[in-house]
């Protein structure tokens, strides 16, 4: 056997377990630091702020509901820049949709169709009556129904927590906006906040036109 | 020199139970969240019996649970055996074992009631991956440290790989994991939209890669010439292949994201590592199937020659798959639909749990003293495995071929042939073809963990004994000895 490498370079590694480890410790990394690192670089210079306002208190909570629910293992978020999928859910996703997703919500799987445009698409009542029971509305769905939703009552102070911590992490609420939260989700149920926070996907967090 | 050292056994037959009982349990969930997309009833409107809230157990159950068992078990009788030393710090090795436990349980009961981070394969909150951090770094502690005191002077081939995930399992699970939490139920993401979205597939790609890929590969560098009874067909190609594997392998965690919003050279160069990726591992399954050269016969008699052969197989076609489904024209029509499911199931019960099951078969009866209680429970297992794989992925490559042709599909006008829910209606039998396909998988753990309890308990019956180290002469100068040498 003739390999393009001699045999002979690695007996050093083989026999040392501290060289091995720190080799593969070098290998390991250079594949993520070279794609990860331009990025953050990238995502230092966008200054969504100027166009995009973060998340309101109700659509936050909204969005916690859909992350706990685990939506986003059968819906995406993410429209590709293919003209079946922009015929079909609208104008491609840019980066900045999603800078306040915190984590991101673009998904893998399409079990149900994309929902990164879905906002205004249906009323708030069928929104409402789909989540509680999808297959009264549309009786081949497989989607599962959420009745619970309707049950549980938003809390304001938890709310405010969360906000607070977005605040460190960079999102620009002011203190004005926190304090309008427990009035803004104020006997609101999850089912409400849910609602909410689909009927503004690709209205809300969608750069104006004349800015892009 | 102590004369009278021993194998530490006891934590390797402890992980062994673990990955058994946490496969059926796994398993089980897929099989019903698997109804649950053609019954969507079944969750009897419970919120944590619902498939959304479900779906994170299913995958955290069966690669992290039951992969993770199979791997740090395996991993700890490899390194004493190919090092004939024995495992470094014996208690700190019993907690490794409790402590993955108590994560498996704590994760498998939090997901379910919402506490999610949402990040695929890495859902937990954030409590829960410090202890994962704590219990990992600790599993590298024993697995160094016995390296270290080895008695063999080369450092076997199957070690480099658990090392490797060993590393890059600690990297990821803490840059992916960075959050700043809000109280034990919620955190946010250090990261955001398009960023997070990178971090997040860097992860999980090589989540896939270290955990599915690389540490398997050690368990199947130590057990394919164990059970081919035979040296691996060449030592020195495996060492390329590693080094190809992990330095190739980081790179490709962008081809998930083909035609997003990620800037494009990202989606490129993604693309242009996943192709190249598929020359090592060809090389690495190349190099397993031609150690059973001259000892094919091995497929009529025994089942873990047979599990290890065809999981080679596998692993040579989901690969190849994953390669293919790389290529942007490809990944335009596979991406969102089940034919992802199809090339995860192909590598995973394909390769992953056959590959676990053929090294479990080979190492129960050392483990524990005794051949396998029931070698016709074996063979059953081996068809019901394999069948049942078959059913699941050709199943679901039809399901996601018709979905990425529906999807796709226009009328002469130029406006698309079909509302969405078409493809859906299209898909619901394939659905069922999964869902049987499951069954018959599930029924074959259950019989491997029937044959293990009744040999481990014929074995506690005889009082298993502590197998002494071999303890070598040193020699200076020997060339990466076959294991046929080093192994008694
Ligand atoms: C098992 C997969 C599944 C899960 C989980 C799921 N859905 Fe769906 N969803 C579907 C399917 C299939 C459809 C299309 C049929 C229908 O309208 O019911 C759909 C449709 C929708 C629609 C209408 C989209 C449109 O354009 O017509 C919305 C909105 C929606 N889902 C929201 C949600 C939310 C919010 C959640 C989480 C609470 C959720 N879904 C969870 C499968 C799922
Ligand atoms: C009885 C056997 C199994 C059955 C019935 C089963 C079923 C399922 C189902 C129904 C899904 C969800 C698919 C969807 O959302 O459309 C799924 C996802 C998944 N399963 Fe399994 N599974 C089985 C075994 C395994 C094993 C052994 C592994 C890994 C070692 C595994 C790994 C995964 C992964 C990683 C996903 C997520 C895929 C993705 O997000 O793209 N499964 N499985
Ligand atoms: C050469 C090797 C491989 C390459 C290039 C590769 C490539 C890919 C590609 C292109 C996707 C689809 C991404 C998408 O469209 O969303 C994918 C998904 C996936 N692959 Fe592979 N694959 C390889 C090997 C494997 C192996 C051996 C496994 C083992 C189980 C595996 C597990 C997965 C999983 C779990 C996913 C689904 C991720 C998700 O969407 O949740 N892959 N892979």
């Amino acid at each position: 056997m003739k390999f393009p490498i001699r045999y002979e370079h690695f007996e050093a590694i083989e026999k040392r377990a501290w060289l091995l480890g720190v080799l593969t410790a070098v290998m390991i990394s250079i594949g993520g630091l070279a794609e990860i690192t331009p990025l953050f670089i990238e995502a230092n210079k966008v200054q969504p702020s100027e166009g995009l306002k973060p998340y309101s208190p109700l659509r936050l909570a909204g969005r916690d509901v859909y992350v706990r629910e685990g939506c986003y293992l059968c819906h995406s978020q993410m429209i590709r820049h293919q003209r079946f999928e922009t015929q079909r859910y609208g104008e491609f996703s840019a980066a900045s949709d999603s800078v306040y997703d915190r984590p991101f919500q673009w998904g893998s799987k399409r079990t149900g169709p994309d929902l990164a445009r879905v906002g205004g698409k249906y009323s708030d009542e069928w929104q409402h009556r789909h989540l509680e029971n999808p297959q009264q509305l549309v009786p081949e769905s497989n989607m599962p129904p959420y009745p619970w939703l309707t049950k549980k009552k938003i809390s304001g102070a938890d709310i405010q927590a969360r906000m607070r911590v977005l605040r460190i992490l960079g999102d620009p609420y002011s203190e004005a906006d926190i304090e309008s939260a427990l009035a803004a989700v104020d006997g609101k149920t999850e089912m409400d906040a849910l609602v909410a926070y689909l009927q503004g996907l690709g209205i809300d967090n969608v750069l104006p036109k004349a800015k892009q | 020199m102590q004369q009278n050292e021993t194998y530490n056994d006891h934590v390797v037959r402890l992980f062994l139970l673990a990955s058994a009982i946490w496969g059926v349990i796994g398993m089980s969930i897929g099989v019903y969240i698997a109804a649950q997309l053609q019954w969507p009833s079944l969750n009897f409107g419970i919120p944590w019996l619902t498939f959304s809230r479900l779906r994170p157990d299913h995958t955290f159950g069966v690669i992290f649970a039951f992969g993770g068992s199979a791997l740090m078990g395996t991993c700890y009788y490899v390194v004493q055996r190919t090092g004939h030393a024995r495992l470094a710090f014996t208690k700190l090795a019993t907690f490794t074992f409790w402590g993955w436990q108590l994560i498996c349980l704590l994760s498998m009961v939090t997901m379910p009631l919402g506490l999610t981070q949402s990040k695929e394969y890495a859902e937990p909150e954030w409590w829960i991956d410090i202890i994962i951090a704590v219990v990992w770094v600790s599993f590298g502690i024993v697995f160094f440290a016995t390296l270290a005191r080895r008695r063999i002077r080369h450092i076997y081939v199957a070690n480099w790989y658990y090392g490797a995930l060993i590393l890059a399992v600690a990297l990821l699970h803490i840059v992916n994991n960075l959050v700043i939490p809000v109280s034990f139920t919620k955190s946010y993401s250090v990261y955001s939209g398009a960023v997070d979205a990178m971090v997040q597939w860097w992860y999980g790609h090589n989540a896939v890669a270290f955990f599915l890929t690389a540490g398997f590969l050690g368990m199947m560098y130590y057990f394919v010439p164990r059970q081919a009874q035979q040296p691996l067909w060449s030592y020195r190609f495996s060492i390329v292949n590693f080094w190809a594997l992990i330095s190739v392998y980081m790179w490709a965690g962008s081809h998930h994201l083909l035609f997003t919003a990620l800037p494009d050279w990202v989606q490129s160069v993604g693309m242009a590592f996943s192709i190249l990726l598929l020359i090592p591992s060809w090389g690495s399954a190349a190099n397993g199937l031609l150690t059973f050269n001259g000892s094919w016969g091995k497929l009529k008699t025994d089942p873990a020659a047979k599990f290890m052969i065809l999981s080679l197989v596998f692993y040579a076609a989901s690969t190849f798959e994953g390669s293919m489904m790389a290529i942007k024209s490809v990944n335009s029509l596979s991406h969102y639909t089940d034919w992802t499911i199809a090339h995860v199931h192909s590598g995973s019960l394909g390769w992953v749990a056959m590959i676990t099951i053929g090294s479990l078969y080979a190492m129960a009866p050392r483990a524990l003293g005794r051949p396998m209680h029931s070698h016709a429970g074996m063979e059953l297992h081996f068809w019901l495995h394999m069948l049942g794989t078959l059913f699941y992925i050709c199943a679901m490559w039809a399901a996601g071929v018709t979905e990425g042709l529906m999807w796709r599909e226009t009328l002469p006008d130029g406006s698309l042939a079909h509302p969405f829910l078409d493809s859906l209606i299209a898909i619901r039998p394939y659905y069922v073809v999964r869902f049987v396909g499951g069954l018959f998988i599930v029924s074959g753990m259950v019989v491997m963990a029937w044959n293990l309890w009744h040999t481990a308990a014929a074995a506690r019956a005889h009082l298993i004994k502590a197998i002494p180290v071999p303890i070598p002469q040193p020699t200076p100068e020997q060339n990466p000895a076959p294991l046929a040498e080093t192994e008694r």
